[in-house]
């Protein structure tokens, strides 16, 4: 059904690439409009707590919208205007690559569709007030887990329809060709601002760098700056929600309980039983809350260029605790993944050693999980006094 | 006798034929059987049975939550290959319709071989583009199945050939863009389309997405599309009119 659609994707990606104005082009509006390039901040708290290797932070929480998922959309935005589409669709899990979709549409003029599933429209509601603030049109999905897969598939239908005026804004390293690519591509800004950033920062390479996985991009974005270095090792985190043993998490590639697949336009590691349906995934979340995988990293885990982890929805809790208390710095809950890694491994490692931990979000949308994890009080009260207001 | 052989054969006697579709398990698979009884009084020509997947997305919601509830009551590999195989038997050609994940997880030869095994006569596999099936396609040719492919609206001209030429059996032609289950304005280009699918091949054209009432289908043959598809209208006849009016809506397909 797509196939003219992403042949005409394909071309003008493949014409954006080879045209040398375009990357600057890209750079331009990353920086004034999504305030890049985004710092590198050594955090020395957190190094002395652990001892071993020093940690430093690659902050996309300070993209405008709060994640990495700006850089992406700011990319695809170039490209809706190369095909001249007047509406954008994109499925969203954590909200955060909806909220940074509507901003574009918002500001190029495009009508804009976001799809979220049930459980995910529930627990990430201040990017939902969001988007609709920013004048995008919020569907809650309801069929299936009600999760980032069933958005996906939401998003697919549509389009099946649509493309004719419709670009589907890819929010990861996932689905058919040429997406993957494409989202890389863009992301890779990171992982070059990254690895100049240590170099002028810490005076070394890092021997490790961490960051969470979902579909990938985050990781992806940073990875894809340190490929052709061989001393560093690359580390992605995936969601272990309430252990891999109790089958209650999203990890495809550590703990092995992924297998090959294709389903939703492309081919990688799912977690799905052996009759290949989709198992449920779980993780506190939303944005790691996922069955696939983007096909590149599966191949790099495949090549053992990338090592795969996971971190609890307990351990994630904590980490993030620490690290506002000891850097006044907020991840996201999808980022604190990668920061239970660097914690976990920091002091196997030479004092002399750094390693980079990607922190793809910023924590702000997760106040009600995050409460709801913290039992806090004071945020309960509020909460209760609102609703008793809004009920009056 | 062939796909393609019995098709045509059917065409000497009527200008259309049937193509009715079901979710196998769903509502159940007592119902399935009594769906296909009725299909066989009717004189319905030839039957697609899907085998339930957890991301339909060629589906439309009421497909969806069909898919999703087989599933739920636990329908595998084997109650839908048991199932089938008795389908195939009451006499009209039956073939399989579902995800490549499905396949891809079976493994290409054993699909072929259980498809052959329970006498299916081809697949329709929505979401494998036709540059990805060679390999399958081939198998299944040696195996005596038919891969039909589909055609939609949006395809150019180079493309509708490219596909015409390795089709077997007869074409899906979808009536217009997106996915099963919501209506279609049948006047608008459906004619035209139809024209262009029939200059890339000489099979017969099976013509679906919206199908649901005896005028599409005297449209559909006004277009001179040689099977019309009805898909998610039986399954929502059977659940909102009961088995009589179900059969009678059958009827009125057939005889249109
Ligand atoms: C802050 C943040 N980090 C990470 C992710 C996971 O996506 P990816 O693996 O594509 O980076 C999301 C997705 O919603 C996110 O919002």
């Amino acid at each position: 059904m797509l196939h003219e659609t992403f042949a005409e994707l394909r071309a003008t990606f493949d014409s954006a690439r080879r045209d040398e104005t375009f990357w600057q082009s890209y750079v331009d509006v990353t920086t004034s409009y999504g305030g890049r390039p985004t710092p590198v901040t050594y955090c020395d708290n957190l190094s002395r707590t652990f001892g071993g290797a020093r940690i430093y932070v690659k902050r996309e929480d300070l993209n405008h919208t709060g994640a990495h998922k700006a850089n992406n959309v700011m990319g695809q935005g170039l490209l809706v205007q190369r095909m001249g589409k007047r509406r954008v669709i994109a499925e969203t899990g954590a909200g955060q690559h909806g909220v940074a979709t509507a901003t574009m549409a918002a500001r190029l003029g495009l009508d804009c569709t976001i799809y979220m599933g049930e459980v995910d429209v529930a627990r990430q509601h201040p990017n939902v007030f969001w988007m609709r603030q920013l004048g995008a049109e919020v569907v809650s999905v309801t069929d299936g887990t009600r999760t980032l897969k069933d958005a996906m598939n939401a998003c697919l239908r549509d389009w099946a329809d649509s493309m004719a005026d419709t670009h589907y804004v890819m929010g990861t390293v996932c689905g058919p060709h040429p997406f993957p690519q494409l989202v890389t591509y863009f992301q890779s800004i990171i992982g070059q601002e990254a690895r100049a950033q240590m170099l002028a920062v810490a005076g070394q390479l890092p021997s490790r760098v961490y960051a969470c996985v979902g579909g990938g991009s985050n990781a992806s974005g940073i990875f894809t700056g340190f490929l052709d270095d061989p001393e560093t090792e690359l580390v992605g985190v995936e969601a272990g929600g309430k252990g891999v043993e109790t089958g209650e998490h999203a990890a495809r590639l550590a703990g092995g309980q992924g297998s090959p697949g294709v389903a939703q336009g492309y081919k990688t590691v799912f977690l799905q039983n052996e009759e290949g349906l989709m198992r449920h995934t779980h993780s506190v979340a939303a944005g790691l809350d996922y069955i696939g995988i983007g096909p590149m990293l599966a191949d790099l885990h495949q090549r053992g260029r990338v090592r795969f982890e996971s971190a609890t929805d307990a351990e994630v809790v904590e980490a993030l605790r620490l690290t506002m208390r000891k850097e006044g710095i907020i991840p996201a809950l999808e980022s604190a993944h990668a920061f239970v890694a660097a914690f976990r491994e920091a002091p196997t490692l030479a004092d002399t050693s750094a390693i980079l931990v990607n922190q793809s979000g910023r924590g702000d949308k997760d106040i009600f999980t995050v409460a709801d994890a913290l039992d806090d009080e004071d945020w309960k009260d509020f909460i209760g006094q609102t609703a008793a207001r809004y009920a009056r | 006798m062939s796909l393609e052989g019995v098709l045509r054969r059917g065409l000497e006697r009527k200008p259309i034929l049937l193509m009715t579709h079901l979710v196998v398990g769903y509502p159940s698979l007592e119902d399935n059987w009594a769906m296909l009884e009725a299909m066989n009084q009717a004189g319905v020509d030839l039957v697609e049975l899907q085998l339930p997947f957890s991301e339909p997305i060629a589906d439309g919601p009421r497909f969806v939550k069909a898919n999703h509830d087989a599933i739920q009551a636990g329908v595998s590999w084997s109650t839908y290959f048991s199932f089938a195989s008795r389908a195939a038997r009451i006499g009209f050609p039956v073939v399989f319709m579902g995800y490549y994940n499905s396949v891809f997880r079976m493994g290409a030869e054993a699909f072929c071989s259980r498809l052959a095994e329970a006498g299916l006569s081809g697949f329709i596999i929505p979401d494998l583009p036709p540059e990805e099936a060679v390999d399958l396609n081939t198998l299944a040719r040696d195996c005596g199945l038919d891969p039909i492919l589909t055609m939609t609206p949006t395809n150019s001209p180079e493309r509708l050939a490219q596909i015409g030429r390795q089709a077997s059996g007869f074409l899906y032609c979808t009536a217009r863009t997106g996915v099963t289950g919501r209506q279609t304005d049948l006047s608008q280009g459906v004619a035209e389309f139809l024209r262009r699918c029939r200059e890339a091949t000489p099979l017969p054209l099976g013509l679906g997405f919206g199908i649901r009432t005896a005028k599409d289908v005297r449209v559909a043959r006004e277009h001179s599309a040689d099977i019309a598809i009805v898909g998610t209208a039986g399954t929502q006849a059977w659940e909102e009119l009961g088995v009589e009016g179900y059969r009678s809506f059958l009827k009125g397909l057939v005889d249109a």
